[in-house]
C-alpha cells in the first residue's frame, strides 16, 4: 500500500529519517515480541520443564530437557478429551444452529416480506441494547424450567445450542448482506418457477459465502471462549467444556500438567485464526468501521 | 465511506407486481401462504429469541421485586431485594470496583492501543507479524489467559516479579495484593483483549486520505499539529465507538476476578457480575441476582443506547 500516513514518504527518505524509522521498527518488533509472543512460548514451554524446574528463580529461559510428559499427563489426567469433545459438540452445534435458524430469519426478514417484520427486527436489534451477561441469571431459570413444556436443558448441549440462535448481531450481519444481493438474479430465479427455500438453497447461500464465513468464525469463537454461561448450565463434570474444567481442575493439579492442559486448550481456536487469519483481520477491520 | 455506492439497492424493484398477477380470488389465498411461509423461516429464531433474550428481560424484572428460590413458589417481597442487596457491604465494593476497572480500563487498555495503531500506521515492514501477534491474545481463551497471569503473578516464581528482580526493582503483590490486585486484573485484561480496538482503529487510520495530510503538511503543520487537527476528527467517530463497546464490556468483567483473584484479597476484586453470581449460586437468592441485574442492564442499556445511536446515525448519512 502507498497511501499517504502521518507521515510523507519523503521525510522517510531522508538518512535521519531512514535512521528513526528502523529505530522505531525494531522496538515495536521487540515490544511485541515480549508483550504478546514471549507470554505464550513461557506457557508452551512452562508445561515441558520439570516441577521442580518450573518454581526455579531465577528461571530458566530454555527448558532442560524438552519433556512431553506434561501434555500427555494432561491428556489423560485431566480427560481432556471428554472436555475437548463436549467443546466441540456444543461449538458445532451452536454453529449449525445460527446458521440454519439466523439465515433463515435474516433471509424471512430481507426478502420474504413478513408482516410486523419491522417489528420483529425492531424487537430483535433491541437485544443489542441489553448486555447478555447481564442477564445470565433469569436466562439460567427459563433454561433450568422452559416455559410451557417444563423440561430442564441443564447439562444438556441444547443449553448452548439454542440460546447461540438468539445473536442479533449475527442475524443482522447476515440480514443486511440479504439485502444488498443483486436483485435481478432472485428475481430471475423467482420467475423462473423457485419456491423461497429453493432461492435461498441454491442463489442465496452460494452468493453468501463471506458473511457466512464470517458468522461461522463468530459463532465458533464466541461457544469456545465462553466461561460464566458454561460453567452455570453444566454442573455436571462429565458435560463440562474444556474453559470450565480448566477452572475446575486448576485447583489441585500440579503446574505442568494444568499449563499443558492450558496449551491443549487454546490449540483448536490459535490454529483457526492463524488459517483463517487474513479473512479475520480484514473481517474485524472492515465489519466494525462500517458498523 | 466507499460502501455506500455498493449498498444502495437497485431503486426500481421497490414495490415490484407479481409477475403474472393471479385471478382475483387466489391473490388474498397466495398472500397468506406467503406470509405463512415466511414465518416459517422465522420460526426458529423467534422461538429462541422469545426464549432466551426478551422473556429474561422482562423476567429479571419481575424476579427482582419477588422471593424466589428454586423449588418454592415465587412471592411478591415488594423492594426489599433492593433494600437487602442495598445494605450488604459488597454491594459497594462491587460497584466501586466495576467502576474502578471500567476507568482503569479505559486509561490503559484504551490508551496502548491507540498509540500502537497510530505507530503501526506508519510501519512498512512486517505489516502481517504486528497484526497476528497482537491479535494472537484475543485467540486464546479468556481462561487460558486468566490463568496463565494468575501463574505470572505468583509471588514467588512467577514471571512478573522474576522481571522485576532482573530490573532490580521491589517485588509487588500484584494480584494478591489489596492496593494493586484490581489494576493487575486490567493488565490482564487489556493484554487480552487490545488486539481488536487496536486492529479496528487501525483500519479506521487507514481510510483517512492522504490528501488531507499533504494538505496539513504544506501548511506547515507538524507531526503533533497532523495528529490533532486531521487523524484525530477523523477517526473520531471510530474513537468514541470503540469506546463504548470498551465500556459496556468491562462493566461486565467476571472470568478475570473469578479465576485470577476469587473476587478478594479483602472483596478488592469483586465486580457487579461476580456478586450477581455469588447471589444466585451462592446464596440461593434469585430475587437478589435478579435486584442486581436490573440496576446493571440500566446502567449498560443507557450506554447501549448510546452506542446504537452513534452507529446509526452515522450509517444513515448518505
Amino acid at each position: 500500500m502507498t497511501t499517504r500516513t502521518l507521515i510523507s514518504p519523503a521525510t522517510l527518505a531522508r538518512p535521519r529519517g531512514r535512521a528513526v524509522y528502523w529505530t522505531v521498527f525494531t522496538a515495536v518488533v521487540v515490544l511485541f515480541a515480549l508483550a504478546f509472543l514471549f507470554p505464550v512460548y513461557w506457557m508452551v514451554t512452562g508445561a515441558m520443564k520439570s516441577p521442580d524446574e518450573v518454581a526455579r528463580t531465577p528461571p530458566a529461559l530454555v527448558p532442560h530437557h524438552w519433556r512431553l510428559g506434561g501434555y500427555t499427563d494432561a491428556w489423560d489426567l485431566m480427560q481432556l478429551p471428554q472436555h475437548l469433545w463436549n467443546t466441540v459438540i456444543q461449538a458445532a452445534g451452536a454453529w449449525a444452529f445460527q446458521l440454519v435458524f439466523c439465515t433463515a430469519a435474516a433471509y424471512a426478514l430481507a426478502r420474504l416480506r413478513p408482516a410486523f417484520g419491522k417489528v420483529i427486527l425492531g424487537g430483535i436489534l433491541a437485544t443489542l441494547m441489553v448486555p447478555a451477561q447481564a442477564l445470565v441469571v433469569p436466562k439460567y431459570l427459563t433454561v433450568a424450567d422452559l416455559p410451557l413444556i417444563h423440561t430442564s436443558l441443564l447439562n444438556d448441549p441444547l443449553a448452548i445450542w439454542l440460546p447461540a440462535v438468539a445473536n442479533a448481531f449475527n442475524l443482522y450481519l447476515l440480514k443486511r448482506f440479504f439485502d444488498q444481493l443483486p436483485r435481478d438474479v432472485l428475481e430471475a430465479a423467482e420467475i423462473d418457477g423457485a419456491g423461497p427455500l429453493r432461492i435461498l438453497r441454491s442463489v442465496v447461500l452460494p452468493m453468501s459465502r463471506p458473511v457466512l464465513g464470517v458468522v461461522s468464525i463468530f459463532a465458533l469463537v464466541a461457544v469456545w471462549q465462553d466461561f460464566l454461561w458454561p460453567l452455570m448450565v453444566f454442573s455436571d463434570t462429565g458435560e463440562q467444556p474444556i474453559s470450565v474444567a480448566l477452572v475446575q481442575l486448576s485447583q489441585n493439579i500440579q503446574l505442568t500438567v494444568l499449563l499443558a492442559a492450558m496449551v491443549i486448550a487454546s490449540i483448536p481456536m490459535v490454529a483457526l485464526f492463524l488459517v483463517f487469519q487474513r479473512h479475520i483481520i480484514a473481517g474485524i477491520g472492515a465489519g466494525s468501521t462500517k458498523g | 465511506m466507499t460502501k455506500t455506492a455498493e449498498r444502495r439497492p437497485v431503486p426500481r424493484a421497490a414495490a415490484l407486481p407479481d409477475p403474472a398477477p393471479p385471478p382475483a380470488g387466489g391473490r388474498r389465498r397466495r398472500r397468506i401462504a406467503d406470509q405463512a411461509r415466511a414465518y416459517a423461516f422465522l420460526l426458529g429464531a423467534l422461538v429462541c429469541f422469545a426464549l432466551f433474550s426478551w422473556y429474561p428481560a422482562v423476567r429479571a424484572v419481575v424476579i427482582a421485586f419477588q422471593k424466589y428460590t428454586p423449588g418454592s413458589k415465587p412471592q411478591w417481597a415488594g423492594t426489599a431485594n433492593f433494600t437487602r442487596v442495598l445494605h450488604d457491604p459488597e454491594f459497594g465494593a462491587a460497584w466501586r470496583n466495576t467502576l474502578a476497572f471500567t476507568l482503569l480500563a479505559l486509561l490503559i487498555g484504551f490508551a496502548v492501543p491507540f498509540l500502537l495503531a497510530l505507530v503501526l500506521n506508519e510501519l512498512r515492514h512486517a505489516k502481517a507479524f504486528f497484526r497476528v501477534a497482537v491479535y494472537l491474545p484475543v485467540m486464546i481463551p479468556p481462561v487460558v489467559s486468566a490463568l496463565l497471569w494468575k501463574w505470572f503473578y505468583d509471588p514467588g516464581a512467577g514471571l512478573a516479579n522474576e522481571a522485576l528482580r532482573f530490573l532490580h526493582l521491589p517485588t509487588s503483590n500484584w494480584s494478591n495484593g489489596t492496593d494493586t490486585a484490581l489494576v493487575s486484573l486490567v493488565v490482564v485484561a487489556t493484554w487480552a483483549n487490545m488486539g481488536g480496538t487496536v486492529l479496528i482503529y487501525l483500519a479506521a487510520l487507514q481510510s483517512i486520505p492522504g490528501e488531507l495530510y499533504e494538505a496539513a503538511e504544506l501548511d506547515g503543520a507538524n507531526l503533533l499539529q497532523r495528529i490533532r487537527h486531521v487523524t484525530v476528527p477523523q477517526t473520531r467517530f471510530v474513537f468514541l465507538m470503540l469506546m463504548l463497546l470498551q465500556i459496556i464490556a468491562t462493566m461486565q468483567v467476571f472470568t478475570e476476578p473469578f479465576v485470577i483473584t476469587g473476587g478478594g484479597p479483602e472483596n478488592a476484586t469483586v465486580t457487579v457480575l461476580y456478586l450477581i453470581y455469588k447471589y444466585a449460586f451462592l446464596y440461593d437468592d434469585f430475587g437478589g441476582a435478579c435486584a442486581l441485574s436490573v440496576m446493571l442492564l440500566v446502567l449498560l442499556g443507557a450506554f447501549s443506547a448510546g452506542y446504537l445511536r452513534l452507529t446509526r446515525s452515522e450509517g444513515d448519512t448518505p
